[in-house]
């Protein structure tokens, strides 16, 4: 069992000899991808748009100040956790009533977003071509209060905008450096598994909002 | 099996939810990858295929740079030869934790080693969570497609499952059904003990384990369980995390047409200092099972070059027939016929590349161009050499041997006349045969020119 029995079968079924070869230089992935526009309004328009297709929301405003009572509005009274991320502290989020923020015990974390009806984050970055949200776990975000909530609400600075997946790979080479989680999300949880009917939030949220500030 | 076909073709049923399901998904496939949805898509399938030959011819150096990330990460890796060494290192596991109950999310890998039937066993609870899977498991079945697991199942065929195995009353709105498993199953996220998932790639030079799902089911098992356990086949790895620019693009479009999925997960090792939540401990569990079998013969292990994407058996006249299973494993479809046989031999599984068309629609669809009609042609010759020699192929040697021999020919031509073709062939209406042979005609012709010059 083990290691070495299963690299040794590897090396014999490539014929190699025991002593293993340097590593060969990787493939390089650039493609002839046509440039995106990356104007910060076209891709807010395009992250929009790509994310209300998958019937997720989308608001743009331009100032830090209107975020907190859009953020109310839309709880409407509902209880929410927001995750340590500074920037809804900047707008105002974590002093809502009803909001339970500044978490630090997972066990704690957990009940709260386990009874919650939404959980609020900021993002690291946004895909405008797919309608992603990319998070990175830390001590900012926690993994599950975009996860087990029935509705996400994301608020994040335009500037996080990226074109897609190439922008985001080449400004994040190594994910694994910065955090033992990265997360894409592209819309609501969705399943389709009887009889090809779509249905949102099986497991996952079932109502994604983006907050594009500035 | 020919009674199952046969069973399968005659329930109109079925053949109904079987060509509406892969038909939708096939269109949306290509729709997703148009000239307009996707101008580089025929690049990104070169890419794709050069990527995966390359990580493949290097498995053994990709492998070892992926342990070695894995483990700088605080994370375990553990190489098995087959199914029994990964149930036993999780009964090991499961039971120096004091755990219970397992979460599952969607993993062919899993299904291909039966690990749930050999964890029940040891009396350990495994509940499959991705909803097609949760319902297949309720009904002891097996997936009927490698994406869209439960297929065959109407609303009413879920009912029924979840009224008896569920004891709820019953509920036929698909919507209703859906809640109804998000809470049974949201309960058993929270009581978990350990997580497991499969892999959609392993990323070599960052230790990292990527997950794509709909659901969100995966991302449940690896982020609330204090264990993650990852259980993935070998061939999986990938050199760099930049790759997944070209797979990520590919996969999602060749499964069901979208884009992305909705959850991408790439994570690497337990959760960190600092971060609020997350596993505590994280193994990925490498297995063999047979791989390193197609990975010795340089035509065939392309193979492994396959990222479970379905478009395949959607594209595939005969799947779209006779439906999932009715293939002898749990791999369907045009890369069951060609990974099935190269698995478990051919006495089991031979008469599977032969179960084909040829029509070259899987190859077209590959999004990393493995040439499954090419593959399909090499394992007939395969299997034909590798069977006893039947009385036709005598016949036909025989037959070559006659027709090498122009004396042999003769001799037996002159038998030919005398009711011997008739007799072998008493379902056919031969011809009468000429009363002289073209060779005596030929003989006599050259008798008389010769008399003629002679004289």
């Amino acid at each position: 069992m083990g290691r070495e029995s299963v690299l040794a079968r590897v090396r014999q079924a490539l014929g190699r000899r025991p002593e293993p070869a340097p590593v060969p230089p990787p493939l390089a992935t650039s493609l002839s991808t046509p440039k995106s526009d990356s104007a910060p309004q076209v891709l807010a328009e395009l992250f929009a748009k790509n994310l209300e297709s998958l019937a997720g929301k989308c608001v743009a405003v331009k100032e830090i100040s209107q975020v907190a009572p859009l953020v109310a509005s839309l709880l409407a009274g509902k209880t929410g956790v927001a995750s340590n991320a500074a920037f809804l502290g900047e707008c105002g989020i974590t002093g809502l009533p009803n909001v339970q923020s500044g978490f630090t015990d997972r066990e704690a974390l957990r009940a709260a977003c386990a009874t919650a009806d939404a959980g609020i984050t900021s993002a690291d970055y946004a895909l405008a071509d797919t309608g992603t949200l990319v998070m990175l776990s830390s001590q900012e975000e926690a993994r599950l209060i975009s996860l087990l909530p029935p509705s996400h609400i994301a608020v994040f600075p335009r500037a996080r905008l990226l074109s897609g997946l190439d922008e985001l790979l080449e400004k994040l080479p190594l994910p694994a450096d910065q955090s033992s989680a990265m997360v894409l999300i592209t819309g609501p949880s969705r399943t389709a598994d009887i009889e090809q009917i779509l249905v949102r939030g099986v497991h996952g949220p079932g109502e994604v909002q983006a907050i594009i500030v500035g | 099996m020919e009674t199952n076909i046969q069973q399968t073709v005659a329930d109109p049923k079925l053949q109904l939810a079987i060509y509406t399901a892969t038909g939708r998904l096939k269109d949306k496939r290509s729709e997703s990858v148009g000239p307009d949805a996707l101008p580089q898509y025929q690049e990104l399938r070169n890419r794709a295929n050069l990527l995966k030959r390359h990580a493949i011819e290097n498995l053994d150096l990709y492998l070892e740079q992926f342990a070695a990330n894995v483990e700088a990460h605080g994370g375990k890796v553990i190489f098995c030869d087959d199914g029994t060494q990964v149930a036993d290192f999780v009964l090991g596991l499961a039971k120096e934790r004091g755990a219970r109950l397992i979460v599952k999310s969607k993993s062919m890998t899993t299904e291909e080693i039966d690990l749930n039937e050999r964890l029940e066993h040891h009396q350990l609870e495994s509940v499959e969570t991705d909803l097609g899977e949760y319902i297949l498991q309720l009904a002891h079945e097996r997936p009927y497609h490698i994406v869209a697991p439960a297929l065959h199942k109407t609303r009413y065929d879920v009912a029924d499952i979840f009224t008896r195995r569920l004891g709820v009353e019953r509920e036929e709105a698909i919507e209703k059904q859906t809640m109804l498993a998000r809470r049974v199953l949201r309960e058993k996220f929270l009581s978990a003990d350990i997580g497991i998932t499969g892999a959609n790639f392993l990323v070599a030079d960052s230790g990292a384990v990527v997950v794509v799902e709909n659901e969100g089911n995966a991302r449940l098992s690896m982020s609330v369980p204090k264990i993650h356990i990852v259980i993935a086949g070998i061939e999986k790895v990938i050199p760099r995390a930049q790759d997944l620019a070209v797979f990520l693009k590919l996969l999602a479009r060749s499964a069901t047409g979208q884009p992305l999925s909705v959850y991408t997960s790439f994570v690497s090792g337990p959760r960190r200092p600092g971060e609020i939540d997350g596993p505590d401990e994280f193994y990925v569990v490498l297995l063999d099972n047979g791989r390193t079998k197609l990975l010795a013969d340089p035509e065939k292990r392309q193979s492994l070059f396959c990222i479970r994407c379905g478009a395949c058996l959607n594209a595939c006249p005969v799947y779209r027939k006779i439906g999932g299973h009715n293939y002898p494993w749990i791999y369907s479809g045009p890369i069951g016929a060609i990974i099935t046989p190269q698995f478990h031999g051919f006495s089991e599984a031979g008469w599977l590349p032969f179960a084909s068309s040829l029509c070259g629609a899987c190859g077209e669809v590959c999004p990393v161009k493995i040439e499954i009609p090419k593959v399909l042609l090499a394992l007939r010759r395969e299997v034909n050499a590798a069977k006893p020699k039947s009385w036709e192929y005598r016949a036909f040697q025989v037959w070559a041997w006659v027709m090498r021999h122009p004396r042999g020919y003769q001799f037996l031509s002159r038998l030919a006349p005398r009711g011997a073709m008739q007799s072998l062939l008493p379902v056919r209406n031969v011809p009468p045969l000429a009363p002289k042979s073209f060779r005596q005609l030929w003989a006599e012709r050259e008798k008389a020119k010769q008399a003629r010059h002679g004289a």
